[in-house]
């Protein structure tokens, strides 16, 4: 048994180190150019930021994931609000149909 | 009017902000309606509004993922989300997917890909619209004969039932999905979302368009478990594709999150919508989507066999679309309100 899930998570981490491979070779559609974003044009938060893309792109990345969600769960509570105070029951569904 | 444009921060372009809100909007009402992430109708709108292509897909990917979570939250709260089927099909779709985008790399060495995969695409869609619409056409004769001999049809039947005899295949282990309400293969759902990870991966698309009418005609959920269970997957693989892009440098954040502001509200108007219309409605509407789509998809082709046609086919097929996310989110959002309205009225009746 424990050489089973020796070999279950060997099998497993092996899958988790090459899927992401896997995937980067196959989105890989786009031209390999290099996209420079222009940072003389801003200050403030704009500088910062075009900057974090131009220094790196895995920063950027994290920051895209970890924005995208909390912006979108702020923005679906937002919409909850104003639709509970127009008095739609937001917790229910009667129509039962395939 | 400066304050209607916003400049860009990476791609360098000055772009009309409302156009992203209005869009976002009409992608959200449809995408929280069918379950779907929609980038078929997103594209020529971006394009209408100057946006760099270079950034259009990864800009998309990043505001599908937030605006099906809004979507996924709120389907989740009315009942419509299997999270147990959704779970064991991302499996299937994250394998088949990969196999389908190394595939199209392994074919685009041979070349002409893009019109094999365009015409593939095509005939893939005269199937879902002939499924769906032939489905209609069934249960309505079956209404009209149960209409006849003077009974009523039970809520739950469907016109197409090929989910029963998948339901038959008893290949261990068997799963209980108690969400969609029926007990099944586990294989079933992983072949299945295989498959349709397999064909999105060759087509390059999101997928919904398909694991939609898949979840309902061969896996067996009702319209609206089908609707919730997809825009889960949309929002798992909208946030993986949102990630890639984005390392890749191809997304520009601040449009995805302008147009997120529309999207969001849209897919609350498009999800609750869903509490208003029956199950075939959905799927009506879903049909006339899936033919847009197609027209579309023909329009781009047909420059490929006629000479001098692209420009007035590119400008042909956008207002298409356009029209189409129009047309169809305009539909959505005056049944949301009238369904709305009648439900207040009742509350209010009661007090």
């Amino acid at each position: 048994m424990r050489k089973l899930w020796v070999k279950i998570t060997g099998l497993v981490i092996m899958l988790m180190a090459a899927l992401p491979q896997i995937a980067m070779a196959a989105a890989d559609k786009a031209p390999p150019i290099v996209i420079v974003a222009d940072t003389r044009k801003f200050t403030g938060w704009e500088a910062w930021f075009t900057n974090l893309y131009n220094e790196s792109h895995i920063y950027f990345a994290l920051l895209t994931v970890v924005v995208i969600p909390i912006v979108g769960v702020c923005l679906g509570l937002l919409a909850d609000l104003i639709m509970s105070h127009i008095g739609i029951d937001l917790h229910s569904r009667e129509l039962a149909e395939h | 009017m400066d304050f209607l444009y916003v400049l860009m921060p990476i791609s360098g372009v000055t772009i009309f902000w409302p156009g992203l809100v209005i869009l976002g909007i009409g992608v959200g009402i449809i995408g929280g309606f069918f379950g779907m992430g929609g980038a078929w109708m997103i594209t020529p709108g971006l394009n209408i509004l100057g946006f760099p292509m270079a950034f259009a897909i990864g800009t998309d990917i990043a505001h599908m993922a937030g605006k099906s979570l809004v979507s996924t939250m709120r389907h989740g709260k009315f009942g419509n989300v299997d999270y147990r089927l959704g779970v064991v099909m991302i499996i299937g779709t994250v394998v088949g997917f990969e196999v389908g985008a190394q595939m199209i790399m392994w074919l685009e060495r041979i070349g002409k890909v893009d019109l094999y995969v365009r015409w593939l695409y095509v005939g893939l869609l005269i199937c879902i619209a002939w499924m769906v619409f032939a489905d209609v056409k069934k249960r309505m004769s079956k209404e009209k004969a149960a209409k006849a001999a003077g009974k009523e049809i039970d809520k739950l039947a469907t016109g197409i039932e090929w989910h029963k005899t998948f339901h038959k295949l008893k290949i261990p282990p068997m799963m209980h999905f108690k969400t969609a309400g029926f007990t099944c293969s586990v294989w079933l759902p992983i072949i299945l979302s295989f498959l349709t990870g397999w064909l999105a991966g060759i087509l390059g698309i999101g997928g919904g368009l398909i694991r939609m009418p898949m979840l309902i005609y061969f896996v067996g959920c009702p319209t609206h478990i089908a609707v919730g269970t997809d825009l889960f997957e949309v929002m798992i693989s909208g946030l993986y594709g949102a990630g890639t892009y984005t390392y890749k440098g191809r997304t520009e954040l601040v449009a995805a999150m302008i147009m997120l502001v529309g999207a969001a509200m849209g897919a609350q108007v498009g999800t609750v919508a869903t509490k208003y219309i029956k199950g075939y409605g959905i799927r009506i509407a879903f049909g006339i989507a899936v033919v847009g789509c197609m027209i579309s998809i023909i329009m781009k082709l047909i420059p490929r066999y006629i000479e001098g046609t692209k420009a007035v086919m590119d400008i042909a097929s956008t207002v298409l679309i356009l029209g189409l996310v129009f047309l169809l989110s305009l539909y959505i959002f005056v049944r949301m309100l009238q369904g709305a309205a009648k439900e207040v009225a009742a509350k209010k009746g009661k007090a």
